[in-house]
């Protein structure tokens, strides 16, 4: 199975055309085509996981490098042709005792070749690799489950699950992908799914805009990633291999200027991807998309992506940021400021589901944190248990809009809900208690293994930060249990406003001809809302979601709340499992591998009960009325400056672009004027519409502007050889022959 | 052996159909004017060939024949159903393709 995973994004990938193009025909929509291919990823990625776990470690020498490349698999994979990463084998050898590890299983196949430059497509399966396999194909089972009863009725049903497959896929390819191109191909898949899932309700003009700036800001540091990935093309030799370029980054085969460069590229694409300050914006919008789309891109796919890719190219980043060396680096102040900035921002959101976006933003923070300052295990076990409790989080905010407060998700209208809905409550209770860090759910131990190695490798600040936001997120976090579960019931005030999620049941006529009656006829409408529902009793304290969606938060919640013991202190299981050697030559070779202390844990917990204990006391028993933010001139201000997210969105939007429109569109404005309408003009076609375009050019803003304005360039070009294109034969023999006679022109006069 | 009675020919005939491609509307014989420039093309190859002795060109004439009878197949084909469907074979009618 290790040799072959790329049998899972084969499966997402077929289950996907045929859901496309069948999936009308078949019967229920062909969700279930989905469903089938992701059940048997996620069977075959668990007999991956148990294959490696079975795998030998071999301790490299040289014998084994000399002789035998291909070192035996447990399954007779050898013969495939499997090679261990060679150059590691060398410097391994060189330092007698190195650590026993399991050789990565590859498979690489030429994809083209052309004199020197050798292009591999292939797959690079390790630990770490295998790790995210199983997690993603896990959440994505629960994301399937759940969408099927929770876009039951949605008119695009059958192309919800086509990018569903497609996303997963996509996800699964990358993280298997041995080179850095085949990485690319699957994130700029993502980029166009998650385009696909945030504005799966295109209808709504904010839900476009919302699905167009999640593909234009990722798309902006992907600009970045892509330049990073030419660099470290030309600086290994020619080569795209990870393994490869890793190796020559650790042995000094890349001058360490060029590293800095490229691994501040490659940051950008993890900038823009995991939504770290200051390209985070899009995440928050991303909400408009279905619920479970959400719960896939902030736990299995998308987000984590960028984070993969951080300890994917270690190596490079590593050298490139000094990490060795100490002292705050790019991502360690990228991912400090993240951290805190995202968890303030949690505090003034009323809506769940943007509540729990900027914790992941937050939480992203702390994957590229404890990546930046040595917690290469910890920060991956962050992004393995993260995936766990923030799906789970998500799907249960998603039960609660689906079954509980009639589509909305703004907090204001919800709460009281733990009687009525008491699975969601308690699964959500797992997820809220795993994300604030309580052992022993599993958050606990994933974010003090970052922290203790920010404080020990002597990272001050990043380890202030991380404290902080260890904090804030327990605070925040009870301030969503209160405000939805606990408190007065706020649901009626529900009718007045339906979330965006509405549309899934195509009930708003029903929903708003009720508003105009008495609130208490409303239970009626659940008549239509699925026989399930049918026994619910009081119909404004909501009633629990069918299984279709408790099912999944189940499944969702038992890891949540025992993975963590995957790093028992001491024992570090997973740690062992995902180890490879990028992981050995950098944290482990430097020292920088730390184990559980009590002096970091001890008050890593009191600042989680803390942050519990002080929103408890200010929601629970001060009924979160004190007043500040009226009364208090500073409150005021922060309230504002956090409820307009720091500014950063006019920032961009008006300052930025608006910058940037003025005296580029200027430019571009007068080249039209001058240069391109003079030739227009002296053709003599053309022009008309070209100086429509200039217009339009001028009045849309920059982008519309570039589009545009390769659009216009073109078709003036046209407009110039349409005249050539007199459709009379004879004419294109003339013109023919001419330039047959220039050519022997110049033959004569030249040759 | 001169050859320059050849080529001097073989151009007269060269211009003869750049002349009939160019100017005559006739579709049929602006084919007919491909053929002759094909051929005296054919003549230039056949003369070099035999002054330098070597087959090479009277090998490449013989293509060149063979691809003219194709190429003269397909164009009076489509002459042919120019002609079913509008009645005239006039060139400069046909500008349907106009950009």
């Amino acid at each position: 199975m290790l040799a072959n995973v790329w049998i899972l994004p084969a499966l997402m990938g077929a289950a996907f055309v045929i859901i496309l193009f069948f999936g009308k025909r078949l019967p229920q929509g062909g969700w279930w085509v989905g469903q089938l291919a992701i059940t048997a990823c996620l069977v075959l990625s668990t007999v991956a996981g148990v294959q490696w776990q079975q795998r030998e470690k071999v301790a490299v020498t040289h014998e084994m490098e000399a002789e035998q490349p291909s070192e035996a698999g447990s399954e007779g994979e050898a013969a495939i042709g499997l090679t261990a990463s060679r150059g590691f084998a060398i410097q391994a050898a060189e330092e007698e005792g190195s650590e026993a590890l399991r050789q990565p299983v590859r498979r690489l196949v030429t994809w083209y070749s052309d004199g020197n430059v050798k292009i591999e497509l292939g797959s690079h399966v390790d630990g770490f690799a295998v790790a995210m396999l199983f997690v993603v194909s896990f959440i994505s089972f629960c994301v399937h489950v759940f969408s099927r009863d929770y876009l039951r009725d949605d008119k695009r049903f059958v192309h919800y699950f086509a990018s569903l497959a497609l996303f997963t896929g996509a996800m699964l390819w990358m993280v298997q992908s041995a080179t850095t191109l085949g990485l690319f191909f699957g994130w700029e898949l993502m980029g166009l799914c998650s385009y696909l899932l945030i504005g799966h309700w295109w209808e709504d003009t904010n839900n476009a805009a919302a699905a167009l700036k999640a593909f234009l800001t990722t798309r902006t540091g992907d600009i970045g990633l892509l330049i990073g990935i030419i660099i470290l093309f030309f600086a290994s030799g020619h080569s795209f291999d990870i393994a490869h370029t890793n190796y020559l980054a650790l042995s000094g085969g890349i001058k360490q200027s060029l590293l800095l460069v490229s691994a501040c590229c490659l940051f950008a694409g993890v900038i823009g991807k995991s939504a770290q300050f200051p390209l985070h914006t899009w995440l928050p919008d991303a909400m408009a998309g279905p619920t479970p789309a959400s719960s896939l891109i902030h736990a299995a796919t998308m987000v984590v992506a960028g984070v993969y890719l951080f300890g994917r190219l270690y190596g490079v980043f590593f050298k490139g940021f000094s990490i060795a060396a100490g002292g705050m680096n790019l991502g360690a102040w990228i991912g400090s400021i993240t951290i805190v900035m995202a968890a303030l921002l949690a505090f003034v959101q009323t809506d769940i589901k943007k509540v729990l976006a900027y914790s992941t933003v937050s939480q992203l923070g702390y994957m590229v944190m404890g990546l930046s300052v040595g917690a290469w295990a910890g920060a991956i076990f962050h992004l393995f248990t993260h995936a766990f409790f923030k799906a789970l989080l998500f799907q249960a905010a998603g039960s609660v809009s689906h079954s509980g407060s009639h589509h909305s998700f703004e907090m204001d209208r919800m709460g009281g809900l733990r009687k009525s809905m008491k699975w969601t409550f308690g699964t959500f209770t797992v997820g809220y208690l795993a994300l604030s860090g309580i052992p022993p759910f599993s958050g606990f131990f994933s974010k003090d293994e970052i922290l203790t190695h920010a404080k020990e490798n002597h990272f001050g600040l990043a380890f202030a930060a991380g404290s902080i936001g260890a904090f804030l997120t327990a605070a925040y976090m009870t301030r969503v249990m209160y405000k939805t579960f606990f408190g007065e019931n706020r649901l009626h005030l529900a009718h007045d406003d339906h979330g965006h999620d509405a549309q899934v049941q195509g009930e708003h006529d029903t929903h708003a001809s009720h508003d105009l009656h008495d609130a208490h006829v409303a239970g009626d409408e659940h008549a239509g809302h699925g026989d399930e529902h049918a026994g619910h009793g009081d119909e404004h304290a909501g009633h629990e979601s069918n299984w279709w969606i408790l099912a999944p938060l189940v499944f969702l919640a038992v890891p949540a709340l025992l993975v963590g013991l995957l790093q028992w202190p001491g024992k570090y299981w997973f740690e062992h499992f995902i180890a490879n050697e990028v992981f050995e030559e950098t944290i482990v070779r430097n020292g920088l591998l730390r184990t559980f202390t009590w002096s970091v844990a001890a008050p890593s917990i009191a600042l989680a009960v803390g942050g519990i204990v002080a929103s408890g006391i200010y929601y629970f028993v001060l009924k979160g009325d004190l007043g500040l933010v009226r009364r208090f001139a500073p409150a005021r201000w922060i309230h504002n400056l956090l409820k307009n997210k720091y500014y950063l969105d006019h920032l961009w939007t008006g300052v930025i672009v608006g910058s940037i429109r003025g005296p580029i569109a200027k430019a571009a404005y007068w080249i039209n004027q001058n240069v391109i309408d003079g030739v227009v003009n002296t053709v003599g076609k053309g022009s008309a519409a070209s100086g429509r375009i200039v217009y339009k050019y001028v009045d849309q803003g920059i982008v519309d502007g570039i589009v545009n304005g390769s659009g216009s360039a073109a078709r003036d070009g046209g407009g110039i050889l349409r005249i050539l294109q007199s459709g009379r034969v004879q004419n294109y023999a003339a013109l023919f022959l001419g330039g047959v006679g220039i050519i022997a022109l110049a033959l004569a006069l030249f040759v | 052996m001169m050859i320059n009675q050849f080529l001097i020919l073989s151009a007269f005939l060269f211009c003869c159909g750049v002349y009939g491609v160019l100017a005559r509307r006739n579709a049929v014989l602006v084919l007919m004017s491909i053929e002759l420039m094909i051929n005296s093309v054919n003549m230039n190859l056949i003369a070099f060939a035999v002054r330098n002795d070597n087959v090479i060109g009277h090998v490449f004439a013989l293509f060149a024949i063979a691809v003219a009878a194709a190429e003269v197949g397909v164009g009076l084909a489509i002459v042919l159903l120019i002609y079913r469907n509008r009645r005239s074979i006039d060139l400069s009618d046909v500008a349907q393709m106009k950009g």
